[in-house]
């Protein structure tokens, strides 16, 4: 050490003052309500899952942009028939899973067959059911023929659910998933957190972080104390709203509120009587007046909606005027469908909050035009068994977060039962249209069929509010997918 | 004495299989299927079976009861139906946490109410013991679950000498494991401290008032003398009851403040497992508590009996 110069050694000292900061500045904790059950995006329907793997981990043919849009992801490229059946995409090359072993054209071969096959347990199967054939023409070029034309093809395939997966190591994904994507998985702690880091050898732009951690908090007050302590970085979907405006206040936090792809709907039982007739159904949602709900239920962050669609989208039509808050008219409507005194019917509420909270108001609302309605509270479960397969209930709210699900008004047998002829065709349409101009007409007749056949009441969108470090820069706004896409996120200090 | 413990043996297998009877229908009662728990909405008819059939639901309610009786008298508690790993090994990283969390609860409160018992029993009436009663009445009254809400409040976003929550592992270090366990044992071991406290106090004052202490005082000794080299451990026997019953409370009970500070602890699996309807994590954690409890009092049954020789005759 003698020979050691006060400069060298100054030097010296910087740079391990410059390490210990970057060390600081690589790392990032993302706290999560809901802790996945594995990590096999393909197996299951959890967002828990995509939040942490979808963009990170795991990489489809195409993704979804922070604004919703359709990118290029694992294809570079891809050409479409005129007849609008034959889809050849263009793999990048060179891309290799986190295994080393390399990714082409037979993994997405295998990837897209294994889920839509007889025995897929893929909770989303309906997105593969036009595809007919899969080919893989060399190493990076893939023909997907389909048996009808699918405007939503390309949509389809960037969901979390579609992603490029190997044969080699996806009977371990469920734990050790191994995919393409920027980061790497490296540990489980069950019950506490998951960690991931850089993937050194990503064949696109690197991530600019070097590690994150998933931490698990359920409680909503657990949730507030963590960030406030500072253990969290940032908090996406923050469950305790009431204390947003506390953290706006806090020079040390940025809260950004965007939108989800939450419809917040009062779903009806349009088969149950009287709900199958549609002045009932047209006087429920009078009865509703949804800015007391945002209000009451989410501490007015939410958007009005009047039909089952994202209000973010450009094709998204206002409808919230058709079925405005007037009691009169909905008691009115009543007397006219043969009811002047009401009736009584059932509110069966999941566990989420939106559900809890706006449930109480929407009760009270329909308890001032005469319909009376007898809550009871159902963990998700129960709520599958009663609810979505055994069509018990009159009433009942939950959060369709699935993007562009319009197409479930088109499923007879779906738990709220629309059966429309009409809007069944419109649907058959949209599927064969690939001309987005056309596509935009015919989503927009779908919005208004259902606003006027009032299927369901529409409440609003559920907004996407995130809570985080202020020197944190690159988080999603929206969510167009449930997603948390760390790539391009880094700390400004 | 032989036949004695003989005679426990029997009982104590007959309780278990009892409990295991109880606990599968009890559970498998609950409406509610796991498979289309997983899939969701959007899940198709197919789709769900095929689910069904890779879980190994689709066989009848007997056959699942004897495969996994039989799994467990080989140490394999089953495959979670959620998290797809063993359950054994699920239950083995829980109670890394659980356990020392409720050892030490359970040493604080130990160390917190035997001195305040102990004190407010020898000065009985005076301020000490008004105050000691005071506050141990509050401690009894103060939920343990807003009390660690108080403690987070103060220690992690006020002064910020704790994590907020969560647990490192012990792969970090003792010190960083016992460092993340100390606001959960603290909320932990008031109550119980408190509850202790009185016991000891009030099982100390029966005890003083005994023949054979006026006798050790008769034959010289002060009140203190008595107190420490008779009364004590004569009083102890009720106040050993109520630590073993808290321990087992602690071990399995403590799913609040598991939520509070996110703790990846057995009550928290509990928890998510039955609102995922993951039944065979839950059938074997509450086995195995059940398990827990069952040795427990057998093993104070044989420790009874061998102090107390009249006990054996009544088996």
């Amino acid at each position: 050490m003698r020979f050691l110069t006060p400069k060298l050694a100054l030097a010296g000292a910087l740079a391990i003052c410059t390490t210990v900061a970057q060390a600081e500045t690589t790392a990032i904790t993302v706290g999560m309500q809901l802790e996945p059950p594995h990590l096999d995006p393909t197996g299951a329907a959890a967002g828990a899952i995509d939040s942490i793997v979808y963009a990170n981990i795991f990489e489809g043919l195409t993704r979804f942009a922070a604004d919703g849009a359709i990118l290029p992801a694992l294809a570079e490229s891809w050409t479409i028939s005129d007849d609008g059946l034959i889809y050849t995409f263009t793999l990048h090359s060179g891309v290799t899973f986190h295994d080393a072993s390399a990714m082409d054209a037979e993994d997405v071969v295998f990837s897209l067959n294994r889920a839509r096959a007889e025995d897929s347990t893929n909770a989303q199967k309906a997105l593969f059911e036009g595809i007919d054939t899969v080919e893989a023409l060399d190493a990076t070029t893939v023909k997907i023929t389909l048996s009808a034309p699918n405007g939503a093809f390309l949509f389809n395939l960037a969901w979390g659910d579609a992603v490029i997966v190997a044969s080699e190591s996806i009977k371990d994904a469920k734990t050790h998933p191994i995919g393409t994507g920027p980061f790497v998985f490296t540990n489980w702690v069950q019950g506490d957190r998951i960690e991931i880091t850089r993937n050194v050898d990503y064949w696109g732009t690197p991530a600019r972080l070097e590690k994150a951690t998933f931490k698990f908090i359920s409680d909503p007050t657990a949730a507030f104390a963590a960030v406030m302590a500072e253990d969290v970085d940032v908090f996406p979907a923050f469950p305790a709203p009431e204390n947003l405006l506390q953290f706006e206040q806090d020079s040390r936090f940025q809260v950004i509120v965007g939108s989800t792809e939450g419809e917040t709907i009062l779903a009806i039982n349009n088969k149950m009587p009287p709900f199958d007739n549609v002045k009932i159904r047209e006087a429920v949602a009078h009865a509703i007046d949804r800015q007391s709900i945002i209000d009451g239920a989410m501490f007015g962050y939410g958007t009005p909606i009047g039909t089952h669609f994202a209000p973010h989208h450009p094709d998204y039509m206002d409808l919230t005027g058709q079925s405005n808050y007037d009691p009169d008219l909905a008691k009115s409507l009543l007397a006219e469908a043969g009811y002047p005194d009401g009736f009584e019917t059932t509110l069966k509420l999941p566990p989420p909050s939106y559900a809890r909270r706006g449930g109480e108001i929407i009760a009270a609302q329909l308890r001032d035009v005469g319909i009376t309605v007898e809550i009871s509270n159902l963990e998700w479960a129960q709520w599958l068994e009663q609810v979505f397969r055994g069509y018990d209930f009159g009433l009942t709210i939950v959060s369709h977060t699935e993007p562009m699900d319009i197409g479930i008004y088109a499923r007879p047998e779906y738990y709220f039962q629309y059966d429309s002829a009409p809007f069944q065709q419109l649907m058959e349409d949209l599927n064969a249209a690939t001309d987005p101009a056309a596509r935009a007409t015919i989503l927009k007749s779908a919005q208004q069929m259902i606003a006027d056949d009032y299927v369901n009441g529409y409440l609003f969108q559920l907004a996407n509010t995130t809570v985080a470090n202020a020197k944190i820069v690159g988080l999603w706004k929206n969510a167009p997918t449930q997603a948390n896409d760390l790539t391009a996120i880094y700390w400004n200090d | 004495m032989l036949r004695f413990i003989l005679k426990r043996l029997l009982s104590l297998g007959l309780s278990l299989l009892a409990a295991s009877v109880v606990i599968f229908v009890a559970i498998e009662v609950i409406p509610g299927d796991p498979a289309s728990y997983m899939l969701g909405i959007n899940a198709q008819a197919d789709t769900v079976a095929a689910l069904r059939e890779e879980l190994g639901l689709n066989v009848t309610g007997f056959a699942r009861y004897s495969g996994w009786v039989s799994g467990m008298l080989h140490g394999d508690f089953g495959t979670s139906y959620t998290y797809r790993t063993p359950v054994t090994d699920m239950i083995s990283d829980r109670i890394m946490v659980s356990l020392p969390l409720a050892i030490y609860a359970l040493t604080l409160s130990t160390l917190i109410a035997f001195p305040a018992g102990i004190l407010a029993a020898s000065r009985r009436g005076t301020a000490a013991d008004v105050s000691i009663m005071g506050v141990t009445q509050l401690g009894v009254a103060v939920p343990n679950f807003w009390f660690a809400m108080l403690l987070v409040l103060v220690f992690s976003i006020n002064l910020r000498w704790f994590s907020a929550g969560g647990f490192p592992g012990w792969d970090q270090g003792l010190f960083a494991g016992l460092k993340a366990l100390t606001l959960p044992a603290i909320a932990l071991a008031l109550p119980q401290a408190s509850i202790l406290a009185r016991v000891m106090r009030s099982a100390l004052i029966d005890t003083m008032s005994e023949d054979f202490i006026r006798t050790a005082r008769a034959k010289g000794l002060s009140k203190s003398q008595a107190l420490w080299r008779h009364a004590l451990r004569n009083a102890m026997i009720p106040v050993l009851t109520i630590i073993g019953l808290q321990f087992s409370f602690l071990l399995a009970g403590a799913i609040i403040i598991e939520n509070v500070f996110f703790l990846p602890g057995l009550g928290r699996l509990v928890f998510q497992s039955i609102s995922q309807r993951d039944l065979i994590v839950v059938e074997s954690v509450v086995m195995l508590l059940v398990f827990a409890v069952v040795i427990v009092t057998f093993v104070v049954d044989i420790t009874y009996a061998a102090v107390d020789p009249r006990l054996r005759g009544r088996a």
